[in-house]
């Protein structure tokens, strides 16, 4: 068994979102309802608890010539977002019950047997990926298609995907081909090509790799995320020293009324 | 005179329809609308960039914490300073009645904590989840056993209080006296402060860029609202109670003026809009005002000594819990800020 990871490549997608439906069939994940953004053709917003693959509708100026935009025309790529699978998770390591895992294939996958929806992974994912489910209480997130991996199958947006924007592999591989194929977007005039991992910071890189063009954070990438257990050293610290200074203090505090009513008698 | 656009009457079942008539009526109102990546006219496509994000579509989630979580962080914090300020006078040889009044309040904490924590996972056997791993690095899982370590200690030693004023104090009540209040004391150090580290570690902006105040200011905070329910219960005598008071209104003053000094787009949250209000009310209320009051009551002596006591008492209390409200509902301010976390200069509006 590899590690394996997703490579999304937005210079293929084309916008259907079938893996989003791919997705939901596979896992049978409850429907978002059919309300409009009202500001783009993006009408889902973002990953969720009921949305696990969710298509980015990067709508911006154009740029005219790169990837023959007319001038005329918007510049519109699509990206399809995902759990990004985090080397160092933040909700994995955040999770006070055991039920997010690091699988044998590399993912994070959730166990809703486990999860007691105390929603603190909600708040430790430097992406916003996983949600609590307000009508089941528990939170839940794209699992890597844990089940199919397991007997050898890919995961079902991967399967789906009729561009193979979504390419899953063996991570080393997939890191391959990104470096190949961005080389070849550059010899096409496609210069802004870039890969987003986030393995520059402590997340320490991400099974989900995106192949971009432009500022990642058009796409809703942090450019410097970082897994909030950094922070852990500094707040126990800081815990130990408010301890210190309660005890510190109420030490002193009843000493000092002993001593004065020991003076008065 | 701006005329409202009727909503149809299908509209109610109708979210998309819904949706379009509001974006028409703010448009109406106020000649534009704010909404995430609507433009005014001159710019008909949306646009997704460095600039604008995707569309200010916040990246993080907001916090899923119902009210009951704000609520738990005050308990936890004013129980677990009680049971340490209680096990010191009994060291110290204090007054019997401070330390049989913070083994009540740190025995309610016991109780009431869990309750809420159970609430917040809607099924009660949730809970129980918790206790099948102790993961060091995740500060929810610390502080679920801390609590439950806490529980033990707290209630033994008021079990055993029960039992003294039936009994009297024999060796086995006395041995579980003291094992108890030990142990709610180890427990009730970290029981008190830990919640700051539970937010302070978290990848809500607000919260992390502060994860060195929190803890001591929540546990600061606990202990000026452990010294006021113990006044109140009567103890409105004693100077070390006084003292502590005085010195974590002390510290609750320099940790406001701490934070309205540092200038932070992050902290934003704490300071602007209707979480910053609350925010400074919390902290008048745990800070200036009972620091104001104490040291009055200082220098003055007889009735006006004692009511000024215990208006500083109340005024802590409610500081404390304000401050817990306050921060909490900041976190879910900052998890809205799409710009924090990507990294996009704030503008100013």
């Amino acid at each position: 068994m590899s590690v394996t990871g997703f490579l999304t490549d937005s210079t293929l997608c084309i916008g259907c979102k079938a893996c989003e439906v791919a997705c939901k069939e596979w896992n049978g994940v409850e429907e978002d309802g059919l309300s409009w953004t009202g500001f783009s053709y993006d009408n889902t917003g973002a990953v969720g608890h009921s949305t696990w693959r969710h298509v980015k509708f990067v709508e911006s100026t154009p740029v005219p010539g790169i990837g023959g935009n007319s001038p005329e025309q918007a510049t519109w790529t699509f990206s399809s977002d995902v759990c990004k699978h985090c080397e160092n998770a933040g909700c994995l390591e955040a999770c006070p019950t055991g039920s997010l895992v690091r699988t044998e294939f590399g993912g994070v996958y959730l166990q809703p047997d486990i999860c007691n929806g105390c929603a603190y992974c909600v708040v430790s994912c430097p992406f916003g990926v996983v949600q609590r489910n307000p009508s089941d209480g528990r939170a839940f997130k794209c699992t890597f298609c844990y089940d199919r991996q397991k007997v050898g199958l890919i995961p079902a947006c991967a399967k789906t995907c009729p561009t193979e924007s979504i390419k899953f592999g063996e991570i080393e591989t997939l890191k391959e081909q990104a470096k190949q194929r961005l080389q070849e977007l550059h010899e096409r005039g496609m210069t802004d090509a870039t890969l987003w991992d986030s393995s520059d910071t402590s997340v320490g890189g991400t099974h989900a790799m995106f192949i971009l063009r432009g500022d990642p954070v058009s796409y809703n990438l942090p450019p410097k995320a970082e897994v909030p257990t950094i922070y852990l050293k500094k707040a126990w610290t800081s815990s130990a020293i408010g301890a210190a200074m309660i005890l510190g203090g109420a030490i002193l505090a009843f000493l000092s009324d002993k001593r004065r009513n020991g003076r008065a008698a | 005179m701006a005329y409202d656009i009727p909503l149809p009457e299908h509209s109610e079942a109708d979210p998309r329809e819904r949706k379009l008539f509001e974006i028409r009526r703010e448009a109406e109102r106020q000649g534009q609308v704010k909404s995430p990546g609507i433009h005014p006219s001159g710019a008909p496509f949306p646009v997704a960039s460095p600039q604008t994000g995707y569309y200010g579509i916040p990246l993080l989630k907001e916090p899923a914490w119902t009210w009951e979580i704000p609520l738990y962080f005050f308990v936890g914090g004013a129980s677990g300073a009680a049971a340490v300020v209680g096990a010191i006078a009994d060291y110290t040889g204090a007054d019997r009645k401070i330390v049989r009044d913070a083994r009540w309040i740190a025995a309610a904490g016991t109780v009431i904590s869990p309750a809420l924590l159970i609430a917040d996972l809607g099924r009660p056997e949730r809970f129980l989840g918790m206790l099948r791993v102790f993961k060091p690095q995740s500060p929810m899982s610390v502080g679920v056993w801390t609590l439950m370590g806490f529980s033990a200690g707290a209630s033994a030693a008021a079990f055993a209080e029960f039992l003294r004023g039936r009994y009297g104090p024999s060796l086995p009540i006395r041995v579980i006296e003291q094992a108890g209040q030990a142990m709610s004391m180890a427990f009730g150090l970290p029981f008190s402060n830990y919640t700051g580290v539970l937010i302070g570690a978290t990848a809500i902006p607000v919260w992390n860029n502060n994860v060195r105040e929190l803890p001591i200011h929540f546990g600061m905070s606990g202990l000026g609202a452990a010294v006021g329910l113990l006044e109140l219960m009567g103890n409105n005598k004693s100077r070390a109670l006084e003292l502590l008071g005085l010195g974590a209104a002390m510290f609750e003053v320099w940790e406001g003026w701490r934070l309205e000094s540092r200038n932070k787009a992050a902290l934003n949250p704490v300071k602007y809009g209707a979480s910053g209000t609350i925010t400074r009310i919390g902290g008048t209320l745990s800070g200036p005002v009972p620091f104001a009051l104490r040291a009055m009551s200082l220098l003055t002596d007889g009735r006006g000594s004692q009511k000024m006591r215990r208006l500083a008492s109340i005024s802590a209390i409610l500081g404390s819990l304000i401050t817990r409200v306050a921060w909490v509902h900041a976190g879910h301010v900052s998890a809205r800020d799409w710009r924090e976390p990507l990294g996009v200069p704030h503008v100013q509006e």
